[in-house]
Order: C-alpha cells, then sequence, then structure tokens
C-alpha cells in the first residue's frame, strides 16, 4: 500500500483552469489516504514540471504518482517516463483524464465539471495507491511499412524507411505513382515540375531494393497489431505486357474507340479505354481502365503487349507498423458556386494550371484569347457558411505563383486577386511581392460579403466591395474566373476505415496531438503523413513524411516491442480447473497444470494479450488482471460514487 | 456543494476500452459534445472483461446506471468479443432481475474509436431513462 503518493493537477495553460476548479481539486484529494503531496501546476508536461516531478520523488521519497490532466493517449507515456527517471518504477504512475473526459466534455457546466475532476482523481489515487511494480512483456515486431500511397510523401516516407534499414511494401491504387504533384508544373522555389520531382523520387524508390512498389494494388483487409498487422492486398492487373513494340502502343490508343473525361487534367481534356497520364509517366508501361473498356478487341489486333488474360491477385503481406500518405482532392465547387457548372468560363485553379500547360502561343478558352483573369480565393476553405472552416494553406501561393507564370508566358495577361487576405507565408512571401510589381491588382472582400460572379450579356463581370473602398463596389470583365479552390479529404479514404483511423473536425485524419505527437494516431503502429492529415504543401508534406517514417521505424527497429505487462494471473487456491478460461482466451494462453494435488490453470505470459475475456467466464472469481484487479477496480468505483 | 447547484442528473460508470470507446470519447469532448458530467469513465482493456460483480458492486454502492462502451466487430483481440459481451450482459442481467433491480439499468452499445456522437446520444439517452425510471 502506497503512502506517500505525489498527485499534480494540471491547469493545461487554461483548457482545464477555465472550466475546472484546479485548485479546489487539489484541497479535495491533499488529505485523501496515502497522499504525501499535492500540487497544481500550470503545463505538467512542460520540462520545468517534469523536472520538479524528478526532484519531488528523489528528495521526498514518493512511492506513487498521479497526474490528472490530458487524455492518457497523450501524456501517459511522458509521465511513466518522469517516473522511470527519477528511478520509480513506471507502473506506480497512474494517469487521470480531466481535460478530454471533464473540462472539455463539461465546458457548459463549470461545477459539474470540477465535481467529476475531484471524484477522478480520487479514484485515480484509489488505484495508485495499491499499484505494484512491474516488468513490461516484450514481444516481436516484423521489421517491415506498409506505406499506403506512392505521392511524394509516400515515396520519400519509403525511400527514408529503405535507407534505414526496413523492408517497405509501397502501395499505391492508381497505376501510376506521382499523385498529385504529378499534375503540377513548374513548383515554387525551385522551379523544377511536379513531373520532374516524382521521377526523381521515384528512380530514388526503384534503385533501393528493400522496396517493393505496387500499383493498381488496395489493400482491402487489415488485421492484426503493431508489431505484426496482416494485410490483404488487391492487385488490379494493367492488361500490359511488361514490353510493348515502339509505336504499337500509340496504334493501341489510337484504334480504341472509347472517350472519357481525363480526370488527370480535371476533365478539361478527354482520353482513351487505354491510357498514361502524359508520356514518360512512372511506371512507364501504359494501363486499361477496365471500367470504361468495352473489350471491342481493336487495341490486340494492333499492340501485342495488351493482354486481357492477366488476373487480380490477391497478396498477403505481414507488416510492424502502416503509414498513410493518402493525399487529398480538391474541392470540387457546387454547381452555381460563383457560376461554376453554370457560367462557361469559370474553372478551378487545378483546371486553370492544366489549361495554361496546355496552351502555347496565345492563351485561350473555349476559342477566345484570355486577356482578364479574375481569381477568386477561398473557394471551399474558410467558409464561412459551409463545412469547411480550415484554410487550406497552399493555395494564395500556388495562385500568385501561376498568376506570374501565365503574366511571364502570354505577356497581355492581366490578374485580379480578388482575395480574403493573402497568407504567402515564410520565404513565399517573395511570389506575392514579384507578382505586385508585375501589376498585378490584388482586391480584398469582407468576410461575410463575398465577391459574385455574373453572366451579363456575353461577359462574365466579378463585383467586389474592397475593404478599402467600402461601400463603392468595383467590377472587373474577366475572360475567366480561377476559383482558388482547397484541399479536402480524399472521396474513398476507405483504407482509413479498414484501420480504424479517427478523423478530426475537417475530416482529414487525425493525429493524436498536432504539437507532441504530430504523425501518429491512436492506433497503434499506423502512422499519417502529408495531406491525408490536413493541408500542406509539398514541402511540409515531406517533413511530415520523414517524421512518419521515423515514428514507424522506431517501432519496428529492435524487432522487439515492449508490451503492457497488465497479463491474466490466477489465484492457484482459488482456481478448480474447469476449463471455462481456456475455451474464452483467443490466444491460448491458458495450460491445464497439476499442482498439489489438483488440476488448476497456468497463465503463459508471453502469449496473454491481458485483454480479460477470462475474467468474467471463471466460476470461481480465481482469475485478476494485474493491475486492474477486483481490488483495483472497486477501490475505483468506490471514490466515484459519494457527493463531493 | 457550496456556492451553487450540485448537479442532480443520474450517476452512470462507463466501462470503455483503452483502444476502441476510450478515443471516441476522448473526442467527443475535443468536439465539446456535451452529456451530463455525472458520467464516468473506468478504461479496461476488453468489454469482454468486465466481471458482472464489478457492475454489481457499482450499483449497489450507488451508480443509477452501468454502460458498457463495447468493441463491437473492431474488438482488437478478435471477433468472439461480441458474443463474450452479449453473454456476460445476459448473465448480469438475470443477477440484477433476481435481486429485483431493474436490468435496463445495465447498458451495452458498440462505440467505435470514432462514434463520439453515437457516446453522446446513448449516455444522454440512458441518463434520461434513469432519470425517469427512479422517480
Amino acid at each position: 500500500m502506497k503512502n506517500k503518493i505525489g498527485v499534480y493537477v494540471c491547469h493545461c495553460g487554461g483548457n482545464i483552469s477555465d472550466y475546472v476548479d484546479v485548485e479546489k481539486v487539489r484541497k479535495a484529494v491533499e488529505n485523501d489516504e496515502g497522499v504525501y503531496l499535492a500540487k497544481t501546476t500550470m503545463f505538467a508536461c512542460a520540462d520545468s514540471n517534469q523536472k520538479e516531478m524528478v526532484d519531488d520523488i528523489k528528495d521526498q521519497g514518493l512511492d506513487g504518482v498521479v497526474v490528472a490532466s490530458c487524455s492518457p493517449k497523450l501524456h501517459l507515456l511522458t509521465f511513466r517516463a518522469v517516473t522511470e527517471r527519477a528511478g520509480l518504477n513506471k507502473y506506480n504512475y497512474v494517469h487521470a483524464n480531466i481535460r478530454e473526459q471533464v473540462s472539455w466534455a463539461h465546458s457548459d457546466d463549470k461545477l459539474g465539471a470540477t465535481e467529476k475532476a475531484i471524484k477522478i482523481v480520487k479514484a485515480t489515487i484509489a488505484k495508485v495507491r495499491n499499484s505494484e511494480a512491474l516488468e513490461p512483456i516484450k514481444v516481436k515486431s516484423i521489421k517491415a511499412v506498409a506505406v499506403i500511397g506512392a505521392g511524394v510523401a509516400g515515396m520519400r516516407a519509403a525511400i527514408e524507411l529503405a535507407e534505414a534499414g526496413s523492408e517497405v511494401f509501397l502501395i499505391e491504387r492508381e497505376f501510376f505513382v506521382g499523385g498529385r504533384v504529378a499534375q503540377w508544373d513548374n513548383l515554387f522555389v525551385s522551379e523544377e515540375t511536379g513531373k520532374e520531382l516524382v521521377t526523381r523520387l521515384y528512380d530514388e524508390v526503384m534503385r533501393h531494393r528493400h522496396v517493393t512498389l505496387f500499383t493498381g494494388a488496395e489493400v482491402i483487409e487489415n488485421s492484426g497489431n503493431v508489431g505484426n498487422f496482416k494485410l490483404k492486398v488487391k492487385i488490379t492487373p494493367r492488361h500490359f505486357k511488361l514490353s510493348c513494340a515502339q509505336g504499337e502502343l500509340q496504334k493501341a490508343i489510337d484504334v480504341c474507340p472509347v472517350v472519357v473525361p481525363d480526370e488527370f487534367n480535371f476533365n478539361i481534356t478527354t482520353r482513351k479505354a487505354i491510357y498514361h497520364n502524359y508520356p514518360s509517366e512512372y511506371p512507364q508501361l501504359p494501363a486499361v481502365d477496365m471500367k470504361n473498356c468495352t473489350r471491342c478487341g481493336e487495341c490486340e489486333k494492333v499492340c501485342n503487349g495488351v493482354d486481357f488474360s492477366q488476373q487480380t491477385e490477391y497478396l498477403n503481406i505481414n507488416v510492424g507498423s502502416v503509414l498513410l500518405a493518402t493525399g487529398f482532392d480538391p474541392y470540387e465547387p457546387k454547381k452555381g458556386e460563383f457560376g461554376y457548372g453554370e457560367i462557361n468560363n469559370v474553372v478551378t485553379l487545378q483546371q486553370f494550371k492544366r489549361i495554361v500547360h496546355y496552351c502555347d502561343d496565345k492563351l485561350m478558352y473555349n476559342g477566345k484569347e484570355v486577356k482578364n483573369i479574375a481569381y477568386i480565393y477561398c473557394v471551399g476553405s474558410r467558409q464561412v457558411d459551409g463545412e469547411n472552416k480550415y484554410c487550406s494553406r497552399y493555395c494564395c501561393t500556388a495562385t500568385i505563383h501561376a498568376a506570374i507564370d501565365v503574366k511571364k508566358k502570354f505577356k497581355k495577361v492581366h490578374n485580379f486577386h480578388f482575395n480574403r487576405g493573402i497568407r504567402t507565408y515564410g520565404k513565399q512571401e517573395v511570389l506575392y511581392d514579384e507578382s505586385s510589381r508585375l501589376g498585378d491588382i490584388y482586391l480584398q472582400s469582407f468576410e461575410h460579403d463575398p465577391p459574385k460572379v455574373e453572366r451579363v450579356g456575353d461577359e462574365t463581370i466579378v463585383r467586389i466591395k474592397d475593404v478599402l473602398t467600402k461601400d463603392k463596389e468595383l467590377e472587373v470583365v474577366a475572360d475567366l474566373v480561377v476559383l482558388v479552390t482547397g484541399m479536402v479529404p480524399r472521396k474513398d479514404n476507405s483504407i482509413g476505415n479498414l484501420l480504424k483511423v479517427p478523423k478530426g473536425r475537417d475530416k482529414f485524419f487525425n493525429e493524436i496531438h498536432m504539437k507532441l505527437r504530430p504523425v501518429e494516431t491512436v492506433i497503434d503502429g499506423v502512422t499519417i503523413a502529408g495531406a491525408s492529415q490536413g493541408p500542406k504543401n509539398i514541402m511540409e508534406s515531406m517533413n511530415s513524411a520523414l517524421s512518419a517514417a521515423t515514428k514507424s521505424f522506431s517501432l519496428i527497429n529492435s524487432g522487439e516491442l515492449a508490451l503492457e505487462p497488465t497479463v491474466a494471473m490466477v489465484d492457484e487456491n482459488a482456481c478448480d480447473y474447469c476449463g471455462k478460461c481456456e475455451e474464452a482466451c483467443p490466444y491460448s494462453a491458458f495450460e491445464k497444470v497439476e499442482k498439489s494435488g489438483k488440476f488448476i490453470v497456468k497463465v503463459n505470459s508471453t502469449v496473454c494479450k491481458g485483454c480479460g475475456m477470462c475474467l468474467p467466464v471463471c466460476p470461481t472469481n480465481a482469475i485478476n488482471l494485474i493491475g486492474l484487479t477486483d481490488v483495483d477496480m472497486e477501490n475505483m468505483i468506490d471514490a466515484l460514487v459519494p457527493q463531493v | 456543494m457550496a456556492g451553487g447547484k450540485v448537479n442532480n442528473s443520474p450517476k452512470i460508470l462507463v466501462f470503455s476500452t483503452e483502444k476502441i470507446s476510450d478515443p471516441a470519447i476522448d473526442m467527443a469532448g475535443l468536439l465539446k459534445l456535451h452529456y451530463p458530467p455525472t458520467v464516468y469513465t473506468i478504461p479496461i482493456p476488453c468489454s469482454s472483461a468486465v466481471k458482472p460483480r464489478w457492475i454489481m458492486h457499482a450499483l449497489e454502492q450507488g451508480f443509477d446506471g452501468v454502460f458498457i462502451a463495447a468493441d463491437g466487430t473492431d474488438c482488437p483481440y478478435g471477433e468472439s468479443c461480441t458474443t463474450k459481451t452479449g453473454e456476460l450482459m445476459r448473465i448480469t442481467q438475470e443477477m440484477l432481475k433476481d435481486k429485483g433491480i431493474d436490468p435496463a439499468r445495465l447498458k451495452m452499445a458498440a462505440i467505435c474509436s470514432v462514434c463520439s456522437e453515437a457516446f453522446v446520444k446513448h449516455v444522454k439517452s440512458f441518463s434520461e431513462y434513469l432519470g425517469k425510471s427512479s422517480n
């Protein structure tokens, strides 16, 4: 029984103390049985407080510690490490969640929140009072990582993992690598094109013998856990043999009668059912789009590379960790949103970039030369009324960069930026400066009064009340209106559901903590990178990919993972072998043994996962979980009941 | 409690699983989805690990209701979790009936790792039921 327990109640800046009277909580528990000291702290996780805790444990000889702060998902490990540093067994630390499950959940009832916090801290003290020193259980971890998505983030992560020494399965749903970046031309700052960047990364991926790339591949089943995820991968055939005689491919494309909108060019052009998105795209082998192919057989007549006998394959892979880099979709404006889908010269930024790519001498759209371009910012981002409240981060820079390129390529163009405040942060400010020098006009709208796009006669007019001119309306006759659309999560993010990765308020994959654990998810062993987690530019995506790769690698590197020692234990006196626990255990962790003239069960602690399925089935109540015994549970319940 | 009104909502004990339902309950807080502050959570590894005696203890000591936030088919420990949790529910409800306690004071629902709204909906309606049935 512990009698020198230290209790630390955290303000979390104000996240807790704005709703919970933390001083009242401290006072309410300071005289509880076994409590030696009780303190409040502004940030329990701050270095200074951690140091103070270490000193307290050492100097005062604390034998148990409680921190009442955020969710244990965030800081359980932090404070366990603090106790370890101070020489105390980490299982003599117990965490109380008074932020996610108290102050935030009950921010509408401060009194109720304080009362609940007091009880939760008392229950936690009751648990730590009875805590024992334990040693973690070691399990094997497979030294392989599955990286889902072969865009720039996924490829960067795969390279990093392979260089560190991991086996990597790089799984791409499309037939070609590069994701969204392959669709961009020159990039700021390097002026390298998206295609060049993709090629460079692809070459590096291919050089690593430890990276296996699957295209047209999708994870369809998942079981197992951190250290050993068992994934089933479905690989759709490209229906092309590895070699194809020169010239035959173009003939096959030419004879294909199927014409569908080309999604790679955001539907401004069309393609055939046999396709590659651009010449020299990687892998350098075209694919047949079987959703649209009519199996007319014309291509087979002119190209012997076509092979309709290829079958869908299924592959089972085992990995220690999964890294998700599934990217984003551009926001698709609703019909009529700033004239989109109704006025024929309203396009999205992504379409505009492809239009510029395909125009040579003159910037043409719908057979008309474009001179005045109106860019309307924050379409589908920072919405006042819509769902997407977030800023998509990259679009201001991407638009200004595109506007400068257009002006340099087609001299007669005038750019008008209808913005809501420009966010070209960091070095990207240089672009804003350059665009201003080139004579671009910036007009900023009020938050609740966005610009209006109207068709008057054969002209498209954009009107705005600028923040500087207030009530005076300004208008621009635009030859092309470009809607600066931001990022939204992938339409099909089923991989997230398969791995049970939670999503945030923005519907992107959610990290445990934006600053403290930015690439980990609550699903142990699953990390997230790139724009699958939220809007990011390429540099930010790369940074997160490197971070996620490092985190995933740290889980598999040693080939062993330390698991919680909370396994089942049997009271030999109470056990009167009946076999019910053996039946209930999914891992066959029980063994029938003879001891002192009777049969009992014995727990194999390396096999036991501590799920507790055996607990309720034992007729003599002979089984308890270490760290969660009947005594622990009943003490906690007793502490939660009385009125404060 | 001095200086304010005590919250008299029914007391509910939630057995929530560390890997699956706990993240959902945490996220309910993050999203500021409010529910009565008399709902208390004790984390457990798996919903099929709840001993009927813990439930009985909670109800006998003064909790108005016990809610098992079950793993359902998401259980990281295996598919049998659903059946086993169902079985322990059945046994405990029999025990409650024998003791003359309303078996509806024990409730179970599958709460996935992102089912924050479902959790809040369940505990609110459970709280309402317990409030009515105690009057």
